[in-house]
């Protein structure tokens, strides 16, 4: 399987509010990250944004990262976790 | 460039890391020491430290990195070396603590959990280093704090070696007596085996077998909780389908430990071995076993029909595993050990489980009798005896079985014992009241069954 270490997948996950998606693209662009693919649901006020982004031009770690963008999801009532894509190919796909 | 895995995928992974405990239980660097063989044994004792701190330097650094990167916990860092017996063979002292204790410190200054492999393998006969070990073993599990410590003494190809059998039962019992003070935790780290296996990862049964590589990575992956909920997903599904839940919740597991397990040997410049797909559990509430067994209709674990519920089990974890990586291996299946199990100590507690039960489901699980606390006052022959039916069901049906027990000095039945993190706490089993020492102190080899002539 072709290995790209850069590729992130984003997702937040709780009650709906207003700004979560605003809060999360202001984030990643501040870092240099670009979003690749987004989508959003909402299932009963339960609010679920997945993103797809590509690390490769961001100048902080991967678990730096991880840290902030968990603060800005404690701020907003959402939880927000970060997890390389390899991850989900290699669970998902043969 | 969207990604091609559908939304459902990804929050299923998501939910499985941060709330049903998937985790990596552990990475186990395999070392050969074959090479370290010196009649003095501070030479020996030198060559194995200069080696083990050499090659497991960087072991921790590495899982705690990858751990980061992939955000998927590697719990324990763990070393096996091979077979002490072998290694030692040839040393002149007269006993081998001191090996144990170069082992405990190179432990400590690699800084991982546990080393495995102060082991012998005696399932036909012993050399005069395999006695000095089996001799060795209490004093050495009291004076260390990382060793473990493993004896084979059957197997299906060469029988039940009783006399070995006997030596175990009293080393047993001797390394509870020598850490009494902690309730016996030196036979929490001490295994009987019989048909052990040589890729191992898990403790405290972990040797580098003679057919190993120089130096291999082995990778256990763990995650009753996860499937314990897909079980509890579908409460009144046939069997057909419940297996088949199982198997596809058993091969993502093993994916993931192949990823994690694949990455940190590629880091660490050694080759990566095998993954053990082995549902461990932990005292951790929604970590067990039972509560699997239980989730698929049984009012307690114990109860009838928990053995053909287990057999399932580990037969679908092991079909799930299998097409999931490359190279399964270890010992693959569901553990039931008792004190690391919340729901087999309530079984246990709401005396739905006893020992009896425990042995029967050990024809199914993968592993054996395992941390089973019972009453300080049993006698060694007892306890070789229980070992030898252990055997005496691995032996016949071609499987590996193990005895991990531990006779808390100044306990009795109805007390309860606590060993701490990862090995949990257990109330105290009965055991059969009537002797089997008679039995026992025959010695000789139980010959190997018909099915060993398979040539």
């Amino acid at each position: 399987m072709e290995k790209n270490t850069n590729r992130v997948v984003v997702t937040a996950v709780g009650k709906d509010t207003k700004g979560i998606i605003a809060a999360v693209s202001t984030a990643l662009a501040e870092r240099d990250i670009n979003i690749l693919d987004i989508s959003q649901t909402i299932l009963q006020e339960f609010f679920t944004m997945i993103m797809v982004v590509d690390m490769t031009d961001c100048q902080i770690s991967f678990s730096n990262l991880k840290e902030e963008l968990g603060l800005l999801g404690q701020k907003h009532g959402v939880v927000i976790s970060c997890q390389h894509e390899e991850i989900f190919q290699y669970m998902h796909r043969i | 460039m969207p990604i091609s895995i559908s939304n459902a995928e990804i929050l299923e992974t998501i939910q499985m890391i941060e709330s049903e405990n998937l985790d990596i239980r552990t990475i186990t660097m395999g070392i050969s020491l074959r090479d370290c063989a010196h009649p003095d044994i501070d030479v020996l004792c030198d060559k194995i430290y200069q080696k083990i701190t050499t090659y497991a330097k960087d072991l921790v650094k590495v899982g705690e990195e990858v751990a980061e990167d992939y955000g998927i916990p590697i719990i324990n860092k763990r070393i096996s070396v091979t077979p002490i017996s072998i290694v030692a063979d040839s040393c002149e002292a007269p006993d081998y603590v001191k090996i144990a204790k170069t082992l405990d410190a190179a432990a400590r200054a690699v800084g991982v959990n546990f080393i495995g492999g102060f082991s012998a393998l005696v399932q036909k006969g012993m050399t005069k280093g395999d006695e000095k070990l089996i001799q060795s073993i209490p004093q050495a599990l009291a004076e260390t704090e990382f060793v473990c410590a493993s004896v084979n003494v059957a197997s299906s190809k060469a029988g039940i070696n009783m006399d070995a059998v006997r030596l175990m039962g009293e080393a047993v019992k001797k390394s509870a007596e020598l850490t009494a003070d902690n309730d016996g935790l030196g036979s929490a780290k001490l295994v009987v085996f019989c048909n052990a296996v040589e890729d191992n990862p898990f403790m405290a049964g972990a040797f580098h077998g003679v057919g190993e590589a120089e130096v291999v990575l082995n990778v256990g992956v763990s995650g009753p909780g996860v499937v314990l909920n897909a079980v509890r997903k579908i409460p009144d599904a046939p069997f057909d389908e419940l297996a088949t839940t199982i198997k596809h919740t058993a091969f993502k597991v093993t994916r993931t430990g192949e990823l994690v397990g694949r990455e940190a040997a590629k880091r660490l410049g050694i080759p990566f071995g095998i993954v053990d797909l082995s549902l461990a559990p932990t005292p951790a509430i929604g970590d067990s076993v039972a509560d699997i067994l239980e989730a698929m209709g049984l009012e307690r674990c114990g109860t009838h029909g928990t053995t053909a519920a287990l057999a399932m089990l580990n037969d679908a974890v092991k079909k799930g595993g299998a097409m999931a990586s490359s190279h399964v291996g270890g010992l693959s299946g569901a553990f039931i050990p008792v004190s690391e199990d919340a729901g087999m100590i309530r079984a246990v507690e709401e005396d739905a489980l006893h020992l009896d039960k425990l042995e029967a489901m050990t024809c199914v699980c993968s592993v054996g009798l395992d941390m089973i606390a019972v009453p300080g006052d049993t006698s060694a022959e007892t306890i070789a005896a229980i070992i030898a039916d252990e055997a005496a069901i691995g032996m016949i049906n071609k499987k590996t079985t193990a005895v991990r027990i531990i006779p808390v000095p100044g306990k009795k039945v109805g007390e309860t014992v606590v060993f701490g993190g990862l090995l949990g706490y257990a109330p105290i089993m009965a055991v059969n009241q009537y002797q089997s020492s008679k039995f026992i102190q025959r010695g000789g080899r139980i010959p190997a069954p018909i099915h060993a002539l398979n040539n």
